[in-house]
């Protein structure tokens, strides 16, 4: 991995009903995280979708440019709101179905140390019906980092979670995705303001760059300034409705 | 086994009934014999409807399995190929369309009184259920867990063997359920077109003789193996749901006590 790439977007959805979301420029720097904020229904995972090169149910008429030149393909690891584990393989199986989808050998160490990173090392042998919705996720997120992609695209990964499980899982996505280019779509002002090195609103009328509090992500989420950049963040949600 | 239980009642109720129905309205035993008779035509003809009920059993499962197998490779096929699917939904359709009951004389014409042509009825008759119902579990995989492996980099063949393919397990399961009750209608029926031997062919005979207590002991034998085969084809289905959900096997009965959350 020659250092995670940084994208730029630039060009217009056309949706079959008729509206369509046109994205001036929408630059993700390389390693950093950059939040997609906006309103359910506006297009926000459309980008996400197009980026990771799938079925959008939208024509795009525009370019995806990296920093080093090379395409996404191959590059990108996905995480979306649901965990997406198969019910019949128990936690070591989701997190190397990677490797077994493309025909590998998967790497046994490498998979139960990051089983254990994201703390499910005593519930490695178990299937997901068995697993909370907070250890599905862990799970979802260890299979991500199995992937060792320098970009990872996640999706609302975790507004179906609770709200002490969605601070830790913001946490232990956030340190065990150093380093990577991520992009991350939410409709939550509370998680962009912890997470984002750099946040996008996006409605109807396109991409608006929003301030980001001054200090480095992750930040507290009890932290003054952090509260003050979520209720700012809110509020312009509001007013683009 | 508290199915079994249950499911014991309304037989006994409905034995009973019928003894009362036939001493009330007093008919002769030609046209409709008692319980008590039917009983002792079983024990007296013991070892003709167990050699005719092996017979027929083997059309059944045969023909049961063939058509399963031949079933799920169609669903492969049409989930894999877009040609499958222009050239053979409409063959399938039509498969189900004619009545396999009007092709039955011409099956025994061309293969003959012997266990093939019944076979091949039971195959017709179950093609269908299985394909239908497995391709249909094939087509509504999770298109979540789709996309995410076509991210990882997944070629259409893994995903389909690795991923479709487990998750229309149960779908499949519901399938040979269907199959496994349509198909000793298959055979019997292959049977009274032409043969030689099986329990369609001892009805008609005993029949045609005015044997109504052996025809009644010969539907009560079918009866049972139809029971017998459901329940073992639903047991088979139930390990296969359970695989694919990653769900323990639950007494049958129990399985809405276990939510989802």
């Amino acid at each position: 991995m020659s250092g995670p790439p940084g994208i730029a977007i630039r060009g217009r959805f056309a949706f079959q009903g008729g509206q369509d979301l046109s994205v001036e420029r929408l630059e993700i720097p390389a390693g950093q995280w950059t939040c997609l904020l906006g309103p359910s229904g506006v297009g926000k995972s459309t980008i996400l979708r197009e980026l990771a090169a799938l079925e959008t149910g939208a024509d795009f008429d525009g370019r995806v440019e990296t920093t080093d030149g090379a395409p996404l393909a191959g590059r990108i690891a996905f995480m979306g709101q649901s965990d997406l584990l198969a019910p019949w393989l128990d936690v070591r199986g989701n997190v190397s179905l990677g490797a077994q989808l493309r025909g590998e050998t998967v790497d046994i160490a490498r998979r139960d140390a990051l089983i254990d990173r994201v703390g499910l090392k005593a519930h490695a042998g178990k299937h997901p019906p068995a697993l909370s919705g907070g250890m599905r996720q862990r799970a979802a997120l260890a299979r991500t980092l199995m992937e060792d992609r320098p970009v990872a695209l996640l999706d609302e990964p975790f507004s179906a979670l609770d709200a002490r499980t969605r601070a830790e899982m913001q946490e232990l996505a956030f340190q065990t995705l150093e380093r990577r280019t991520v992009v991350v779509v939410t409709h939550d002002p509370a998680e962009a303001a912890r997470l984002a090195h750099r946040i996008y609103l996006v409605a109807e009328s396109g991409l608006t760059s929003l301030p980001v509090p001054p200090a480095a992500p992750i930040r507290a989420a009890e932290d003054p300034a952090t509260l003050s950049a979520q209720a700012e963040l809110l509020s312009t949600l509001r007013r683009a409705a | 086994m508290a199915a079994w239980r249950d499911g014991m009642v309304p037989f006994a109720a409905a034995l009973l009934g019928w003894q009362v129905l036939v001493w009330i309205i007093a008919v002769p035993p030609f046209i409709l014999p008692g319980p008590n008779l039917v009983a002792i035509a079983l024990w007296e003809n013991r070892f003709v409807l167990a050699e005719n009920a092996a017979v027929t059993a083997v059309e059944v499962i045969a023909g049961l399995a063939l058509g399963a197998a031949i079933g799920a490779a169609t669903a492969l096929n049409l989930m894999m190929s877009a040609t499958a699917r222009r050239y053979l939904l409409p063959v399938l359709v039509f498969n189900q369309a004619v009545p396999i009951f009007a092709l039955a004389p011409v099956l025994t014409l061309w293969f003959g009184y012997g266990i093939a042509s019944k076979v091949i009825v039971t195959v017709l008759i179950v093609y269908f259920p299985v394909t239908w119902t497995f391709y249909d579990g094939l087509r509504r995989t999770d298109p979540g867990l789709v996309d995410l492996a076509r991210t990882m980099g997944a070629s259409a063949n893994r995903i389909l063997w690795r991923l479709r393919v487990p998750a229309a397990l149960p779908a499949f399961g519901s399938g040979l359920k269907l199959a496994a009750i349509y198909a000793p209608v298959g055979a019997i029926f292959g049977e009274w077109v032409g043969a030689s031997k099986g329990l369609g062919y001892l009805m008609l005979l005993s029949n045609g003789r005015a044997k109504t207590d052996l025809m009644f002991a010969a539907i009560l034998i079918l009866a049972l193996f139809a029971v017998c085969l459901h329940a073992g084809v639903s047991a088979f289905a139930r390990r296969l749901d359970a695989y694919a959900t990653g769900t323990q096997v639950r007494p049958a009965g129990r399985r809405d006590a276990q939510g989802s959350g």
